[in-house]
């Protein structure tokens, strides 16, 4: 990725001289700083005390107040490490069955020869055009009629079938080297062995993108948990951060303690996939 | 990989034989293998995704308070009561307004932010991951933040403290919709989180632009600069902006997390169509009809925008950025 652009830099960079290149990164370390600022206000204040978050006068350093945690999950009437556990669970599930089920229908449409393959390519395109937030009224109403209300399966089920996804790995594999599968043919394989043999382990980067962008999205959800999770037992993280911004009753320390931890496993799980991520994005792109 | 069978070996001729393999047995079938790799997704996409919407049209002729299996047929009813009796149009009016400044302003940044970061050549990850890094962030959490820590309305909010420092009082910033403040909250925040991402996208669109272009262009005298901008960068980037324009339009017409956490459903103002939809189907009325209409109409709204931008922005373009 980095290879191409200094090109275009450099170029440039030799009519702006040094002057230039120091202005770049005067204007490019400020954006950084602003844009770093929201995740100061959290560990600083996850890490305060009530009156420290309150104070008159600005304190630029929390005194650490690493006891925040532990009276974090030991407030029983918050139960935020069962909504910890809710949100891991759906979103490792979601992303779990969303990688299998979209995966392998994005190869069958973009490598098996079928018929109709085209009429059902279309059928899934058209789903597109629906954005999935608008339809949560009747999908609610499919939901609880199937009584999957407070249900793990009602969190994860609904959401893994996106066309989007599925689309994604369509285009992925329509790029995929034929060669590669041809020669597992040769070697006596079907369809199925071809895939799971020779396709998904050379095609294991475009799954750690798409899993990185289903977990995150699974994690940050809040629109469905929202309707569907109506007792506090089955509130993923989301929705038990909403309840305590509209709740008096939680203390200021407690409440950025759990946004910090609500976002530490997510940004640790960001940095680490962040590369293939870049790459998944400009492949799959949007690019034309 | 390496394990060549007894077929292989026999056969010289590879080609022939992998044509010919397909027609044995179960495994080389092709039609069932078709629905053995999309049969599952396809049957997920028509239980949760299907039937959502064909039940949803249903519903929206239907006088169905507080049930989902109405007998009443009402024909438009329902679609006349959730545009003349209720303040979801009020609410497409306020977010059409609300795109017409979301989008342009995350546009602008992420496109600024994609070309000083492409022109970096130390720490040019770091700062890539920095701008991209709130787009792991919540816009639950993100909101906790922004109503809680930066933009709370009394002095020890972030803003009002350094406001404080140059002498102004302190601005209440989501107590009273006069000044509209919380419009700054709100598009403050949406940037924050969108603009890393669409940032990438501008940035892989940058890298794939070809060098010659440049060369080209400065041989004809182009003068480095606005000029470069203006007539290479930005129509070679004429592609990726039509889809980031699209994406974030799309978005706007869906907000919802950070307006029910910021301003809250009960408040009179900056209540977004999904907010709406959500009193009317799911509060205490349970109006699935009028719901579900106000839902349908959402929809053909966010596919007319597709297709017009489309039409306006992406099949114009052909031989032009070729």
């Amino acid at each position: 990725m980095t290879t191409t652009a200094p090109q275009v830099g450099g170029k440039r960079k030799k009519r702006g001289g040094i002057l230039g290149n120091t202005g770049l990164y005067i204007a490019v370390s400020i954006a950084a700083l602003l844009f770093l600022i929201p995740f100061y206000l959290i560990l600083r204040n996850a890490l305060s005390t009530d009156p420290e978050i309150t104070g008159e006068n600005w304190k630029l350093l929390p005194s650490f107040q690493w006891s925040n945690i532990s009276e974090l999950f030991d407030d029983q009437t918050v139960q935020f490490g069962r909504s910890l556990w809710n949100s891991t669970v759906v979103a490792v599930l979601m992303t779990l069955g969303t990688l299998l089920v979209c995966s392998l229908a994005g190869y069958g449409l973009a490598r098996i020869p079928y018929r109709h393959a085209n009429k059902v390519f279309y059928a899934v395109l058209a789903t597109l055009m629906v954005p999935t937030a608008v339809t949560f009224v009747p999908s609610f109403v499919l939901v609880s009629s199937l009584g999957w209300v407070d249900t793990y399966r009602g969190l994860i089920i609904p959401g893994l079938f996106s066309g989007f996804t599925c689309f994604l790995f369509r285009q992925y594999f329509l790029g995929f080297p034929k060669e590669l599968e041809e020669a597992a043919r040769v070697d006596g394989l079907g369809y199925w062995g071809a895939y799971w043999r020779i396709v998904v382990p050379n095609s294991l980067n475009f799954f750690a993108a798409i899993a990185t962008i289903t977990f995150i999205s699974g994690w940050n959800a809040f629109l469905w948990p929202l309707v569907i999770g109506q007792d506090p037992s089955s509130w993923t993280v989301q929705i038990a951060l909403s309840s305590f911004m509209t709740n008096q009753t939680v203390n200021f320390h407690l409440i950025f303690m759990a946004t910090a931890i609500s976002i530490l496993p997510l940004v640790f799980v960001f940095l680490f996939l962040q590369r293939w991520l870049v790459q998944g994005i400009a492949q799959t792109g949007i690019k034309g | 990989m390496s394990t060549t069978t007894t077929h292989g070996v026999a056969q010289p001729a590879a080609a022939k034989a992998s044509q010919a393999r397909p027609r044995r047995g179960l495994r080389g079938n092709a039609t069932l293998n078709f629905w053995l790799f999309t049969g599952p997704f396809l049957i997920g996409l028509v239980i949760f995704v299907f039937v959502p919407i064909g039940w949803s049209i249903w519903l929206s002729f239907f006088d169905a308070r507080y049930t989902v299996t109405p007998s009443h047929f009402v024909g438009f009813d329902n679609y006349k009561q959730i545009l003349t009796n209720s303040n979801f149009p009020d609410s497409l009016v306020t977010f059409t307004l609300f795109a017409a400044f979301i989008v342009p302003t995350t546009w602008a940044l992420s496109l600024g932010l994609a070309l000083l970061v492409n022109r970096l050549r130390f720490m040019r990850a770091f700062f890539r991951s920095v701008f991209f890094l709130p787009t792991a962030v919540s816009y639950v959490a993100a909101a906790l933040i922004w109503k809680m820590s930066i933009f709370s309305g009394v002095r020890f909010g972030l803003m009002n403290t350094v406001l404080g420092w140059f002498g102004v009082e302190n601005i209440a910033y989501l107590a009273s919709p006069n000044p509209p403040w919380y419009w700054l909250v709100i598009l403050t925040l949406r940037l924050w989180i969108q603009a890393g991402f669409y940032m990438i996208l501008f940035l892989a669109a940058l890298q794939n632009i070809p060098a010659e272009l440049y060369e080209a262009a400065a041989i004809d005298g182009a003068k480095p600069g606005w000029q470069t901008f203006r007539y290479i960068t930005l129509p070679q980037l004429r592609a990726t902006s039509t889809a980031v324009i699209l994406l974030l339009l799309i978005a706007a017409y869906q907000a919802f997390d950070e307006f029910f956490n910021i301003i809250g459903t009960k408040a009179t103002w900056a209540q977004t169509p999904l907010m709406e939809l959500y009193k009317t189907a799911l509060g205490s009325s349970q109006d699935y009809g009028a719901g579900s209409a106000g839902a349908v109409i959402l929809s053909l709204l966010i596919c007319i925008v597709t297709l017009a931008q489309g039409k306006i922005m992406g099949f114009g373009r052909g031989e032009e950025s070729k």
